[in-house]
């Protein structure tokens, strides 16, 4: 393969043709690339929703329940306004949804290049690299839209749920997802070898996953380490998806729009970054 | 060798399948395909023969419309690979040199998936797929994973594959690379059937006995460009003899042989080992040198192959 060299711009001329016979629709040819990634799941759905309702369980039970009610005892219900349950949940549940999203985006992006060349082999028929791209992204959408349904719901027997309103936190969950999906497929589109990920995971994904509000208060970071959260889109998942559970949305419609765009902003970039990392792949 | 009916492109009513001029593909300031010129015609089974790095996979990617043409003009099935991508790949079927099956999926998910992405009908793809399974003789395998298959049985799952959507033009690299001798037969038998149905096939091989057996007219490509074009019998008439005799001595004993042998044929060779005498009547070639008094260890008299050609053409020494 010489993907990393690339190609010489075209100086072809055009040469005069029949009109060519219809093919499928581009979004048609998108539901291919989805598709294929459905037919994958279906080896393995039971395994991957018994971890999707396993993990939240154990998270609420042993920082929920455990720990929070150490933490209410020192009047930490009363410093955050509600019992700690209650504060985790909402940011656990995007912090979870972007590690999902994350895996999603590494490995199997990757293996589609290099170990299965899945996506040549799609390549080599009508379907095209945005095609690919899009059907894997949406693919993920799914995946980890399901993951956060499954987090909510999990929520709910523990008494963490304050409001329905709760379900508009998981669409705002799998925009978390995709602020995080888009680039780093993007990056993983490029990548021949995994060791990268690993990076990846340990100095960006865990820190945000620790860091970014869902355990504790962002203000209760060092100054200096503030800002570098308010540029991250996890705290602005977080931070949205708690304020629509516990109803503080309404105080502070603009925030909220602030928190929005930044994560609409981080997942469209990326999106950008994926066509054209999988175009120059895929076609050269 | 088989003479299969030559169809040839040129001077034929039928336009062209495939039409290449000043075909070009750089990657910076490498260039892998160098202002090439070919056409191949409908139902023909067309060979591009070479060393490694000699240029085919790049152009059998610009063909398969998966790789833009950098210089040049192409065109496939009448359309132009930069507007029409999607639409001639429609109609093409591709057998990469390396198999990119999904080993995740079983060998009958393989085939329906292939043929959703060609815009059929699930049931539809179903149908077609048994067929598929049944022509490769896999139908009992339907249900298994793909990575327990031999490599015998990926390639022919490869081509079931590149079926699906019965292409007008397939494409195929490679394709019996790495088998065994067993594998190669059955897939040469499945794809001198398709020939027969008037599928277009178009092949890369570096395995001069594959192309014997499947090409009706071939090109040879070194260093990027065409080196010799034509069908095996006008390819072996025109660059080496009817018959080839090799002599090997006893050890140090070539070396002694000066220029004895020269004038007794077309053209000499002196490998390390042995000498390879290129003429049409290789005994006489033999009783001729026994005259002279050389008394080589082993002769052996046979009919030029395309190897003869192919290691005419582009040397010996190995491209690395």
């Amino acid at each position: 393969m010489t993907a990393a060299i690339a190609p010489t711009p075209s100086t072809r001329t055009p040469i005069a043709r029949p009109p060519a016979p219809p093919t499928e629709g581009f979004l048609a040819r998108v539901a291919k690339a989805y598709e294929h990634q459905f037919l994958l799941y279906r080896r393995t759905w039971r395994g991957s929703l018994f971890n999707s309702f396993l993990s939240p369980v154990l998270f609420l039970l042993a920082m929920g329940v455990g720990l929070g009610t150490y933490v209410n005892r020192g009047g930490g219900g009363a410093t955050l306004g509600v019992p700690y349950l209650v504060f985790l949940a909402p940011g656990l549940l995007a912090a979870t949804v972007m590690q999902t999203a994350s895996f999603e985006a590494t490995f199997p992006i990757m293996g589609g290049f290099v170990w299965q060349k899945r996506y040549h082999a799609m390549h080599a028929t009508p379907i095209g690299p945005a095609e690919i791209a899009l059907g894997q992204l949406a693919w993920i959408a799914t995946r980890i839209t399901l993951v956060g349904s499954i987090f909510v719901l999990v929520m709910v027997p523990f008494g963490a749920v304050q409001s329905p309103l709760i379900v508009l936190a998981v669409p705002v969950a799998t925009l978390t997802g995709l602020a995080f999906a888009t680039p780093i497929a993007a990056y993983a589109a490029t990548q021949k070898v995994m060791t990268s990920f690993n990076y990846i995971f340990r100095f960006a994904i865990t820190p945000l996953f620790l860091f970014s509000g869902a355990f504790f208060p962002v203000e209760s970071l060092p100054w200096f380490l503030q800002p570098i959260a308010w540029l991250t889109p996890l705290y602005h998942g977080v931070a949205l998806s708690r304020s629509i559970a516990l109803g503080t949305i309404a105080a502070g419609p603009g925030i909220a729009l602030v928190h929005l765009g930044v994560l609409l902003l981080y997942a469209l970039g990326g999106l950008v970054l994926c066509l054209i990392a999988f175009q120059r792949r895929l076609a050269t | 060798m088989v003479a299969g009916p030559t169809a040839s492109g040129e001077g034929s009513a039928t336009p062209p399948l495939i039409c290449a001029r000043n075909l070009t593909k750089r990657f910076g300031a490498f260039t892998a395909v160098d202002a090439i010129d070919f056409e191949v015609a409908p139902g023909e089974a067309f060979g591009f023969l070479g060393p490694n790095g000699a240029g085919k996979t790049s152009t059998m990617r610009m063909i398969g419309c998966v790789s833009p043409v950098t210089d040049g003009e192409l065109s496939v099935l009448g359309m132009d690979p930069a507007a029409d991508g999607p639409r001639i790949r429609a109609r093409i079927g591709v057998v990469p040199q390396q198999d990119t099956l999904d080993t995740e999926l079983t060998v009958e998910d393989n085939l329906v998936i292939y043929g959703r992405y060609f815009g059929m009908k699930r049931s539809e793809a179903k149908r077609r797929a048994a067929e598929l399974l049944d022509f490769v003789q896999l139908t009992d395998r339907a249900g298994s994973q793909v990575e327990p298959l031999s490599g015998g049985m990926k390639r022919r799952l490869s081509i079931a594959r590149s079926l699906i959507n019965r292409p007008d033009l397939m494409l195929l690299d490679e394709p019996t690379t790495g088998l065994d001798p067993q594998a190669r037969h059955l897939v040469w038998d499945r794809l001198y059937r398709l020939k027969q149905r008037g599928t277009t096939l178009v092949l890369t091989t570096h395995y001069m006995d594959e192309a014997e057996q499947l090409c009706d007219r071939l090109v040879v490509m070194d260093k990027a460009r065409i080196v010799a074009e034509g069908s095996p019998r006008q390819l072996i008439e025109r660059y080496s003899t009817r018959e080839v005799t090799e002599m090997r001595f006893a050890p140090g004993e070539q070396d002694r042989l000066d220029h004895q042998l020269d004038d007794l044929a077309e053209r000499v060779e002196r490998l390390p080992d042995r000498v390879l005498l290129y003429a049409d009547d290789g005994e006489a070639a033999v009783v001729a040198a026994r005259e002279r008094g050389l008394q080589p260890e082993t002769v052996l008299v046979r009919r030029s192959t395309l190897e003869d050609v192919f290691l005419r053409l582009t040397g010996r020494s190995l491209i690395e």
